[in-house]
């Protein structure tokens, strides 16, 4: 197990992206910042408080969950997919959505959220913001706002750990 | 809340509650919970069975359960095939199993069945590749109705656990009262069965329920109370005496409701007879969520067929 990001360089990783963010997106603009469950609605949560001075405190945020747009349901598989709610209680049309995700790897998870977001509305502009981009995309996608960007290989896992949910702050590789 | 509960769905039908776990009819209802806010977005479908069809037999009238079954498959944006006893082959005298088969070469995915004898869907089950789900049979279970009214109860009291919950009516015709029973002593209620006795069934010592030929002497104790409709057309010989007489011992009056518990749930399966089981005001009173069970039954159905439909697609 090799350590990615620990407790503070995950904090101050996170403040590296609400600067990207800060220096890109004018403080005026109408922004719904979304996590993509689960790790992404946390990540999201700490970048709106990273963020809430400079957008005057009008950040609207909501949750999203992606299950029922997966592009593998009709595929063989061992594990039964947990469906949770989807919690985004606004329209998103015409806002700027910053979609927040932990990890992007396949970006197919991207590619499912972003199904899943033009079926409740259309945005004006929808951005990625994400902690870790570790490679191997398989569709083209990419994140706007990277936290940091290493190339890891495909026969290994890239957790992130995150107190509310782990008890820690954390972000290994975990090799299988 | 996910308690990190490792709780697999592995069930390519639902045939009835009797035989689920605690666990997986929680499951189901935590999945419904992801479906609970379709009936509020601009654009209802979710692609999720998309290539999928899913064929509606029923073999008995409905008109509730069989469109929210139709609106639940829609919604997942399934094809449906609506079938009929009366506009179909089996008016010629083709089985059951032969008309299934005949529907499955075309490529069905989940068969939905409603059928007059108990236990057609477990036979049916049992002939077929394609998932199937149990949307009444005779008088054995209704589960997807049993699943929609703890749901609703849930949604209102966040648990059942050591909840008082009261069904009247007629029992012995209820594959409602069955799926109740089983669902809701399974999350941790107690039952009371309420009613004459010619309407009990004859196995309810078996039952895990108490019995209670008086609602009078339980209506205040009662958390919920489940008011069964009077199902004129299954009743033979003469249960109770007189229509006028039932409807005063056990129909639900406001004067009834003044002796309950304020915050006492009304429920009701549909249809209602108004005036007979349950008054008016009642039904439309605030403690009742009779309407609520409907939206969500919605909620439940498409949990039900998104379960089996990718039960069907696990490896081991």
């Amino acid at each position: 197990m090799e350590i990615l990001l620990n407790s503070k360089q995950i904090h101050d990783t996170i403040c590296t992206i609400a600067e990207q963010i800060k220096s890109d997106i004018p403080a005026d603009t109408d922004i719904a910042i979304i996590g993509i469950r689960s790790r992404g609605e946390i990540l999201a949560q700490r970048l709106e408080s990273a963020l809430e001075n400079h957008f005057f405190g009008r950040i609207l945020s909501g949750t999203l969950d992606i299950t029922l747009y997966r592009d593998d349901l009709n595929e063989p598989k061992s594990t039964q997919p947990i469906v949770r709610s989807t919690e985004i209680d606004f329209d998103i049309t015409d806002k700027l959505v910053l979609l927040v995700d932990d990890v992007l790897y396949t970006g197919r998870s991207v590619r499912a959220a972003m199904d899943a977001l033009t079926d409740l509305g259309r945005p004006r502009l929808m951005r990625l913001a994400v902690l870790v981009d570790r490679g191997h995309h398989e569709y083209p996608i990419c994140a706007d706002y990277v936290g940091i960007k290493k190339d890891v290989d495909e026969s290994t896992l890239v957790q992130v750990h995150f107190t509310e949910t782990d008890h820690e702050d954390r972000v290994f590789i975990k090799h299988e | 809340m996910s308690k990190s509960k490792k709780i697999q769905w592995t069930r390519k039908h639902l045939i009835g509650l009797s035989d689920l776990s605690r666990e997986e009819i929680e499951f189901i209802l935590d999945t419904a919970k992801g479906f609970e806010e379709f009936s509020t977005r601009s654009i209802k479908k979710v692609p999720t069975l998309r290539g999928k069809v899913i064929v509606n037999m029923f073999f008995e009238d409905s008109t509730r359960t069989r469109n929210s079954f139709t609106l639940a498959a829609s919604r997942l944006s399934a094809d449906v095939i609506e079938f009929t006893k009366k506009s179909s082959s089996v008016s010629k005298g083709e089985t059951l199993i032969d008309t299934a088969r005949n529907l499955e070469a075309m490529g069905i995915d989940i068969v939905v069945i409603r059928h007059s004898a108990g236990g057609a869907p477990k036979l049916l089950s049992r002939s077929i590749n394609a998932c199937v789900v149990n949307a009444g049979d005779g008088f054995h279970e209704h589960p997807t109705q049993g699943l929609l009214d703890v749901y609703t109860i849930r949604q209102v009291r966040g648990s059942l656990d050591g909840l008082k919950i009261g069904i009247v009516g007629d029992i012995a015709h209820s594959r409602v009262a069955r799926s109740d029973i089983y669902a809701m002593t399974k999350l941790g209620a107690e039952v009371t069965l309420i009613g004459p006795p010619t309407l009990m069934p004859a196995s309810v010592r078996d039952l895990p329920v108490k019995v209670s030929y008086s609602l009078d002497d339980v209506i205040e104790e009662l958390d919920v109370i489940n008011m069964l409709r009077i199902q004129f057309e299954r009743l033979g010989g003469n249960p109770f005496p007189s229509v006028r007489e039932y409807s005063h011992y056990f129909g639900l009056t406001v004067d009834r409701m003044k002796r309950a518990k304020p915050d006492i749930i009304v429920m009701h399966p549909g249809p209602m007879n108004r005036g007979l089981e349950i008054e008016s005001e009642v039904a439309d009173g605030p403690n009742s969520v009779i309407l609520e069970q409907v939206a969500n039954g919605l909620a439940v159905r498409m949990a039900v067929l998104f379960l089996v439909n990718q039960a069907s697609t696990l490896t081991s």
